[in-house]
């Protein structure tokens, strides 16, 4: 992997967060005169709601720290650099907490539950895709994926209410959200790491199963294109055993497509799963942002939304990082 | 007609996705008849019935009768898709198309800008702007939130095709016989595009009520309308799923599920039409 390659993508993950940053910060700013986080703080003030005095300190910190008498330039600047360095204040909702603290605590459930189900439902999405690409796969299958196609087009969160009613309220063979049992401290031990995994089953299948067929229908087309080429031919002549075909001549290169897909929906990705933890009461980052919107918590919105994007950035930048390794053609363009 | 008719035999997804419109075109028109739409208010009836001969979809925790809802939250969600996506489709073509044509300076800064907006997770972003007008959303102005931010792929996808038709023959020609540029736009490159910029459209229309849909499923949509993705957001709210009131949160996700899948259907269609090498494939 060359170097002018990494320097590039490296600048480019700094432009798309700085563009983030700026966008959330100056669009908010053409709704007309008004400035609701204030708003909001002297309305908890007025109803005495926490602790008087701890309003009245994030009210002279709010001012103070982004400069509110300031020209709109120098307000800018201290965005930025609180953003970059972390700070996002205070939670308006539970005060003495700080807003990275509360994303500290969330954000394992978060990567755990989006790590195992977005790689799994690549995997299998794109094994169903090229099987059904692959002219000696029986026809059954075919109509087995579509109503995953179907499903896919749906968002996420829709198919994580379906599973709730059916698999939880109905049958009962599931919990009915939430992270690990109630009142259960976090522990390693055996027990613990189990219930963790049997509370997240539901809403990981329910990102699986909605985004399978998104991942299967490009990946059909894919590799239907790539047994036409050359080399897939060759290899059949020579006699090689299909399975050597499929794996290694057909799905390698018909993947390539699929992994720039995946770097450009990780947005959508990472939003629709944000609602199924919002759905299920799963204690991550949605769940955060949920009931955070709920309690007008603009600096717990605002830390938690700029951790997406930094996320959704990071895993696009280690996928372009990874691409080249992948693909040969890309490494030796330059050279 | 005859053409349409056989040329549809031929691309039943099509078919298919302009039905499931047809078929939501009449409820629209012929709901409002039957079904009076006052009647999506809250109040409009006693809380928590069940399904019955006189409320047909029952009622919700604040006394909504959900058939009404049902009707009015299709409308307010189209709605609200075909604003934003208009607007997005009309940015991406103006654009697209001057980028395309035009090449230098210009095409490298829309490029780049589209290109680096795409990256950043638009409901992220929308997050913040609904939360802090939430007590002021109304389907209007959601429309307009999301159109901020519903540009960057039409404009993408439209720039790449006129890159590829601006070198085309009958172009150059109309180029040398001193055609001017915006009547070459108009006449040469936009007509060749239809198909492609209605497919655009149906993405734009239905990547804006995901957005939409998305908010709503947050909160931040219109609190006193009752748009579909707000009725399963209060649906959430007051427990519906733990009460057993399936009827209050199953019609609209149904109907969510109804307009995509018809979306899904009409776009995949449009792709085959607007792209007929996908054809030896299928």
């Amino acid at each position: 992997m060359s170097l002018g390659y990494v320097i590039q993508r490296l600048l480019i993950f700094l432009l798309v967060i700085w563009v983030a940053m700026t966008l959330i910060f100056f669009l908010p700013k053409l709704v007309p005169g008004r400035d609701p986080v204030m708003e909001r703080m002297t309305m908890l003030m007025a109803s005495g709601g926490i602790q008087a005095e701890g309003i009245t300190r994030m009210v002279e910190a709010y001012r103070s720290e982004f400069g509110l008498d300031q020209p709109l330039f120098v307000q800018y600047l201290r965005y930025l650099s609180n953003m970059i360095r972390f700070d996002f204040n205070y939670s308006l909702a539970q005060y003495p907490t700080k807003v990275l603290d509360l994303i500290a605590l969330a954000l394992p459930w978060t990567i755990g539950l989006l790590s195992v189900s977005v790689i799994l439902a690549f995997i299998l999405g794109s094994l169903a895709g090229g099987l059904l690409g692959w002219p000696k796969t029986p026809r059954v299958y075919g109509y087995l994926l579509g109503p995953f196609l179907l499903m896919s087009s749906v968002p996420f969160f829709l198919i994580g209410l379906l599973l709730i009613y059916v698999f939880a309220f109905k049958l009962k063979i599931f919990p009915i959200g939430g992270g690990s049992q109630f009142g259960q401290l976090p522990s390693l031990s055996p027990s613990y790491i189990l219930d963790i995994v049997y509370h997240s089953i539901l809403p990981a299948s329910a990102i699986v199963i909605a985004s399978l067929g998104g991942w299967a229908l490009p990946m059909r087309g894919m590799m239907i294109t790539t047994l036409g080429e050359d080399y897939v031919i060759l290899a059949q002549a020579r006699g090689l055993p299909p399975r050597r075909i499929f794996f290694q001549y057909a799905m390698r290169n018909a993947l390539l497509p699929q992994i720039t897909s995946l770097a450009l929906s990780m947005g959508t990705i990472v939003s629709g799963s944000l609602l199924v933890e919002a759905i299920f009461r799963y204690p991550g980052i949605g769940s955060l942002l949920f009931t955070a919107i709920s309690a007008f918590d603009y600096f717990t919105i605002y830390g938690v939304v700029f951790f997406i994007i930094l996320a959704i950035a990071l895993a696009t930048l280690i996928i372009d990082l990874i691409y080249p390794l992948l693909d040969p053609r890309i490494r030796y363009q330059k050279q | 007609m005859r053409t349409f008719l056989s040329y549809c035999r031929r691309n039943p997804q099509l078919a298919v996705g302009l039905i499931m419109f047809l078929a939501l075109l009449l409820f629209w028109l012929i709901g409002p008849l039957v079904i009076d739409t006052d009647d999506a208010r809250p109040m409009s009836a006693l809380p928590d019935l069940s399904p019955s001969t006189e409320y047909p979809l029952g009622t919700d925790s604040t006394g909504r009768q959900l058939l009404p809802v049902l009707l009015q939250g299709t409308l307010y969600t189209l709605q609200i898709g075909l604003i934003a996506g208009s607007v997005g489709l009309l940015v991406g073509i103006i654009l697209g198309f001057s980028a395309g044509y035009f090449g230098g300076i210009l095409d490298t800064i829309v490029r780049t800008g589209a290109d680096v907006i795409l990256t950043i997770p638009t409901l992220a972003v929308l997050v913040v702007i609904a939360s802090l007008i939430k007590d002021r959303l109304d389907p209007q102005n959601m429309a307009a939130v999301i159109a901020l931010l519903a540009w960057m792929w039409p404009t993408r996808t439209i720039r790449a095709q006129v890159l590829t038709l601006r070198e085309r023959p009958y172009v150059e020609i109309a180029r040398l016989s001193g055609m001017g540029d915006v009547k070459i736009i108009l006449k040469e490159l936009l007509p060749n595009l239809l198909p492609y910029l209605a497919a655009s459209f149906v993405g734009a229309v239905s990547a804006a009520i995901l957005a939409a849909i998305g908010l709503e499923a947050l909160g931040l949509g219109p609190q006193t309308d009752p748009t579909l993705g707000m009725t399963i957001f209060w649906s959430i709210y007051y427990g519906a799923i733990l009460r057993g009131m399936w009827w209050w949160w199953a019609p609209p996700m149904a109907a969510i599920s109804y307009v995509f899948i018809g979306l899904f259907m009409i776009s995949w269609g449009l792709d085959e039409l607007a792209n007929p090498r996908l054809r030896r494939a299928a």
